[in-house]
């Protein structure tokens, strides 16, 4: 056994240890700019996960978005390409048109992806692109400095809702997941959470399906939210946030699968 | 061997030709034949076409799929192409090569289906935001909107960057015989595979398509690859045409559709002994500024004919530096200027009686 101190703390050392968790291999060694307690450092690990668990690294392609997430190639060391404010699935589309062969997938929030890109999100799913969608979800704009987002929930306090969202006149937050379900082009549309450890596995392995699906070839989107928080935006402590998404926001965003894919 | 094609169709026919593997369009009079072309062609000879939800949508399907180094280009007509601009600023920005079709309609706003040259500026002078340029290439007849788009392909590759083919209504839907030059679009061909975003082995570096850069140092630098890459398309790849330029007194400047008839008009000149030649810019970018400069010190006057308000016209003034009085005659809105009207204006340029050097 060594013994050894490290920050000021007496630690010790146990030899020949076995690795049970370790970095992926495709996550950057980097900080983050994440704020602490944000649900998208989990999600991008989770993503590294998948393409190191599938040895896709070689064919994927991901589109990182406008919004909190527009460093996520500062994290994910795959290929990537930057889209402008909505369009990623629509870049996303471009890429697997021509070339078939690669894995892509885009990464977006709900501003991005609800509001100023509605359309390129319908209409990529309408069409069933075999492409990965992974949407995170956590009602507000985090990088403006926390304005309203279409998913914000009735009364949330925001930058520009300072006396709470009156869906009167900011209508009402948009169940957008549930909106491409209806659609034909879905294959697979499934909204998860990364608040809880059960969480992040069942969103761990809603990811491998939607992945493994593309390798395969299969047909249609899949469409993955991710109902996550924003401790800085919603002005509240990481634990506090977390709580207060179980009690109020998965009312509702309710988690589950909206559209399983096709039996085989 | 010859056909008669609409100036579209020929277009979409030499995209096939030079080795389309993508496009992506939205139907707008009057460029659709060029979707439908592409549609019933462009699958069953190794592309893919997709009609987008958008102009927005086209031009970002167009940046992803650039992004894989295939050849690939979208089309459409000027409300259409305003839609388009913020993608092609990112597209200018990351560098990637492709190939844009503007068939141009009169405006602003809704405005009408016949031809126009009203989107000169939006063209030649970036059109999106921050500092960026396009290679334009302005073609006349049927035949060019077929050779330009070879040319275009090839000068995307080359300089990594949207190449414009700046078209309008009536060289769009006019017929003529058009020949097809031999081709081999994988002979010599650019390779890109050093900056394609297709995924990348283990041991290799990843690639990164970003127009992002927070540091503006690096932000600057971004701008000043861009500024050199200008500067030598500027010196290396103007392209024009001259008509009885070698005695004239007189020149006029007219490019695409506006060129043909000031091409007529030169010609009645002629007929009644008015010393009068044509320059035709192909390349709006690069202009040809320093051929127009060189013309400034040997003809009395130049007229600038254009189908808008007087766009290009500001580019011959820059050139000449005040060194020529500078005319213009512009139709606006889908008219078409005559042979005659643009006749008459040369007619009251001939009129003026200026004597260099006096």
């Amino acid at each position: 056994m060594n013994r050894e101190t490290v920050e000021g703390i007496q630690c010790e050392f146990l030899d020949d240890l076995d690795i049970v968790a370790d970095r992926p291999s495709r996550l950057l060694d980097v900080h983050m700019h994440y704020c602490p307690g944000c649900g998208h450092s989990v999600v991008h690990r989770l993503l590294m996960e998948v393409v190191q668990e599938l040895h896709i690294r070689d064919k994927t392609v991901g589109i990182a978005p406008v919004g909190c997430a527009v460093l996520a190639y500062d994290y994910l060391d795959i290929d990537m390409q930057e889209a402008a404010h909505g369009r990623a699935t629509a870049v996303a589309t471009g890429i697997k048109r021509v070339r078939p062969d690669l894995i892509v997938f885009t990464y977006q929030g709900d501003g991005d992806l609800a509001a100023i890109g509605t359309a390129e999100t319908v209409h990529t799913v309408n069409r069933g692109e075999k492409i990965v969608i992974v949407f995170i979800n956590n009602g507000i704009y985090g990088m403006t400095g926390g304005q309203m987002a279409p998913t914000t929930l009735p009364d949330m306090v925001t930058s520009t809702t300072p006396e709470g969202r009156d869906v009167t006149t900011h209508g009402f937050p948009l169940r957008i997941a549930d909106m491409v379900a209806l659609l034909p082009g879905a294959r697979y549309v499934t909204r998860q959470s990364v608040t809880s450890a059960k969480g992040v596995r069942k969103l761990k392995k809603a990811l491998l399906k939607a992945f493994q699906d593309q390798l395969d070839d299969k047909e249609g989107t899949s469409f993955i939210e991710v109902v996550s928080n924003c401790p800085a935006g919603w002005k509240m402590t990481p634990v506090e946030s977390n709580q207060w998404l179980e009690e109020n926001v998965l009312k509702y965003y309710p988690l589950g699968d909206l559209k399983s894919p096709p039996k085989e | 061997m010859k056909y008669l094609m609409k100036g579209n169709e020929a277009l979409a026919e030499a995209a096939i030709r030079a080795g389309l593997k993508g496009y992506f369009g939205y139907p707008i009079t009057p460029q659709s034949e060029l979707l439908e072309y592409l549609a019933a062609e462009l699958p069953k000879r190794g592309g893919v076409m997709v009609q987008a939800e958008s102009e927005v949508a086209s031009i970002n399907m167009v940046y992803g799929a650039a992004g894989t180094g295939e050849r690939v280009m979208t089309s459409t007509s000027s409300p259409g192409f305003s839609l388009m601009q913020e993608g092609v600023s990112y597209i200018a920005c990351t560098e990637l090569p492709c190939l844009l079709v503007n068939v141009v309609r009169g405006g602003p706003g809704l405005g009408t289906i016949q031809p126009a040259q009203s989107d000169y500026f939006q063209a030649v002078k970036g059109g999106g935001h921050g500092d960026y340029k396009i290679i334009v290439l302005a073609p006349s007849s049927v035949q060019e909107m077929a050779d330009f788009v070879y040319r275009g392909f090839d000068l995307a590759d080359e300089y990594r960057m949207p190449v414009l083919i700046l078209a309008d209504g009536a060289i769009g839907q006019m017929m003529e015989a058009v020949e097809f030059p031999e081709y081999d679009p994988e002979k010599d061909r650019v390779d890109h595979s050093s900056w394609t975003t297709v995924g990348q082995p283990e041991d290799e570096e990843r690639h990164i398509i970003t127009s992002l850069f927070l540091d503006p140092d690096i932000m600057e630098k971004v701008n000043l690859k861009l500024q050199d890459k200008y500067k030598t398309i500027q010196e290396k790849e103007v392209q024009f045409e001259t008509v009885m330029v070698e005695d004239a007194n007189y020149l006029v400047v007219a490019y695409g559709l506006s060129a043909r008839v000031s091409h007529k008009a030169v010609e009645l000149a002629r007929e009644q002994g008015i010393k009068v030649g044509l320059l035709r810019p192909q390349t709006l970018f690069p202009f040809p500024s320093d051929a127009l400069s060189n013309y400034a010190s040997k003809v009395q006057r130049m007229l600038v004919v254009e189908m808008n308000a007087g766009q290009m016209v500001e580019d011959v003034r820059l050139a000449v530096e005040g060194k020529v009085p500078i005319e213009f005659y512009g139709k606006m809105g889908g008219a078409i200027p005559t042979p005659e009207e643009v006749l008459d204006q040369i007619k009251i340029l001939s009129s003026f009686k200026i004597v260099k050097g006096s």
